[in-house]
């Protein structure tokens, strides 16, 4: 199941990928969360990852930050297999969103953002402590490029209030700026647009496109599949950990295992037909099962 | 009489910030690990033995007659020796522990405190008994004329209460305006989520346990210096002092660690001025006061849900 190596309806690809992932394989004891799935993002692409809860979307999020070692396969970036260490994983260059925001709460919008900076800031114990003239420049830059990523979310006037307080759309617009710091070039959205109304809707789907001119790749978790098809330069469908379709949004829109997977019938019904044998949760609501967070 | 009064004043801030230096210790390991470091008293502790020992053995009598050079040298060479004994604590007593049921870490402080003590008393030379520290500041005190009478102030009491204020204010600014101040309090607030920042919380966990104790070091110094002689318990009794006022100050909080040392050191030094049994209550007074203040505000001065704060 293999991406084919250029997607001909994205215009911005060159070269080789940015992020591949490799028969990727997640095991939790008896539970196998993702099987053997592959992709590859092209840089300046947008992928969407689409699938009914419990899919296993947040799951490959986690293989793709370090956060979770595959149980076989790979992910590599440019070429490079990815460290297995979240925080290493932010330093080489990809950087995420969570599905449950995940702010540092007591802390200001400003410095959810300088924490993301952490990774390309240099300071010295000596000069920190001191606040050396190497120290604050180091920190005066830091916040010149916070202030200009919050303006870039549209939060410029929020900065020194605490991320706790801020309105919903506005926490996970500074979780994708705390992400911009990083400077990554993959960003990983988990439900960005999740609770917002159309009109926030819309504004982050500017915001996405804008990043993405920014020549960073992105990969979008979302189950607005509107919004997914309308944004995307390819998508994923990943149905019981495994993906099911890929491709551009019309073939995936148009191709009745998704219709049937996941557009039309009930997500418990299509999963009983889907997988008679397989497992389906006793429960009614079994198929609706909650992913495990981050 | 009014000099009395501000003599135990004078007494409960140079007690008390001393008490709150060594809180500042407790207040950040909580904050970053949640975990009461019992053995923080025996870091300070063994912050004055390191610096008794570098007097007598290492520096030159030169050195040792001017204090200017050696009180500098002293507090450097004891905030140094509390930091490695606090990093290897760290990094062989509660690193393999981490992720285990909270009650483990806890156990494992006690037994390093008792570990610290007992490794001091067995091979520092004479540690069996009290030590004389040696006078590396001003002695004398600086009368203060107030009506009525003066009010004592001892130099040394004086560098205690300046010092310790001037730490606790650099250890705030960095915490709250630096880099790596940040990754403390990110990793204070969500530990999972700064690592996936790119925050090596590792290195933030070890940074922590090294502050603390540095300061911790200084006020081991500083304590000798003022008494003239250090002994093998002062850990331990200044650690409880010292536990009770971050628990006070709000456990997790900077300010309130400090603000709950200095409340400290006054109810004991007015309580024993003022209150029926003298100084022989002194103590108890204070239990008291951390009682009250956990029954109506049991999360402390200034604690609230959130941790490592100016």
């Amino acid at each position: 199941m293999s991406a084919p190596s250029a997607a001909p309806e994205a215009g911005r690809t060159g070269g080789g990928p940015i992020l591949a992932a490799a028969g990727v394989t997640m095991q939790f004891g008896g539970l196998r969360a993702l099987g053997d799935v592959s992709f590859d993002l092209m840089e300046g692409q947008i992928i969407g990852l689409i699938g009914p809860n419990g899919a296993g979307k947040t799951t490959l999020f986690n293989c793709l930050t370090g956060l979770y070692a595959p149980t076989s396969g790979s992910v590599s970036l440019r070429g490079e297999r990815l460290p297995q260490d979240p925080a290493l994983v932010t330093e080489k260059g990809i950087a995420r969103t969570f599905q449950n925001i995940r702010l540092f709460p007591s802390m200001t919008a400003e410095e959810n953002v300088l924490v993301g900076r952490h990774v390309r800031m240099k300071q010295s114990p000596l000069s920190s402590l001191l606040h050396g003239p190497k120290f604050k420049r180091s920190e005066a830059a830091a916040r010149v490029r916070s202030g200009e990523l919050l303006n870039f979310v549209g939060l410029g006037r929020f900065s020194d209030e605490l991320a706790r307080n801020l309105p919903y759309g506005d926490q996970r617009r500074l979780e994708i700026a705390r992400a911009l710091a990083t400077d990554p070039s993959v960003l990983l959205l988990d439900e960005p647009t999740a609770g917002m109304n159309a009109q926030e809707t819309e504004a982050t789907r500017q915001l996405i496109f804008a990043i993405r001119d920014l020549g960073i790749s992105v990969v979008v978790i979302e189950h607005d599949t509107k919004f997914i098809f309308t944004l995307c330069d390819r998508v994923l469908v990943l149905v019981q950990g495994e993906l099911l379709v890929e491709g551009g949004p019309d073939e995936v829109r148009g191709d009745p295992r998704v219709v049937e997977a996941y557009l039309g019938a009930p997500p418990e019904e299509v999963e009983a037909r889907l997988y008679s044998s397989a497992a389906v949760d006793e429960s009614p609501g079994g198929a609706h099962r909650k992913e495990d967070g981050p | 009489m009014l000099a009395t009064f501000l003599s135990q004043i004078v007494n409960g801030l140079i007690l008390g910030s001393l008490i709150g230096l060594i809180a500042l210790g407790y207040t950040m390991v909580y904050g970053i690990i949640q975990l009461i470091n019992f053995a923080h008293g025996e870091v300070f502790m063994v912050g004055a033995y390191g610096g008794l020992f570098m007097f007598t053995y290492l520096l030159p009598t030169f050195i040792q007659r001017q204090w200017y050079l050696a009180l500098p040298l002293l507090l450097v060479g004891g905030a140094a020796v509390s930091t490695v004994v606090a990093v290897l604590m760290e990094r062989f007593a509660y690193r393999p522990l981490r992720g285990a049921p909270r009650l483990a870490p806890l156990i494992t402080a006690l037994g390093v405190s008792v570990a610290l003590q007992e490794l001091v008393r067995n091979f520092y030379p004479g540690a069996t008994a009290a030590l004389p520290f040696p006078r590396v500041f001003v002695q004398g005190t600086w009368e203060i004329p107030v009506p009525g009478g003066t009010v004592p102030l001892r130099w040394t009491g004086l560098l205690i209460i300046v010092l310790s204020l001037v730490l606790a204010a650099v250890l705030t600014a960095y915490v709250n305006g630096t880099r790596m101040g940040r990754a403390m309090r990110a990793v204070s607030q969500d530990s999972d989520t700064a690592r996936l920042m790119g925050v090596d919380t590792d290195r933030v966990i070890v940074l922590t346990f090294a502050l603390g104790a540095a300061l911790a070091g200084v006020g081991g110094i500083m304590y000798g210096t003022d008494l003239g002689f250090v002994n093998i318990d002062m850990g331990f009794q200044n650690g409880i002092f010292a536990f009770t006022a971050a628990v006070l100050g709000g456990i997790g909080n900077l300010r309130g660690a400090v603000v709950g040392g200095i409340v400290i050191g006054l109810v004991k030094a007015l309580g024993g001025q003022y209150l029926p049994g003298g100084t022989a209550y002194d103590y108890v007074w204070i239990f008291v006061v951390l009682i009250a203040v956990l029954v109506f505000r049991p999360q402390g001065f200034f604690g609230e849900s959130e941790r490592v704060r100016a």
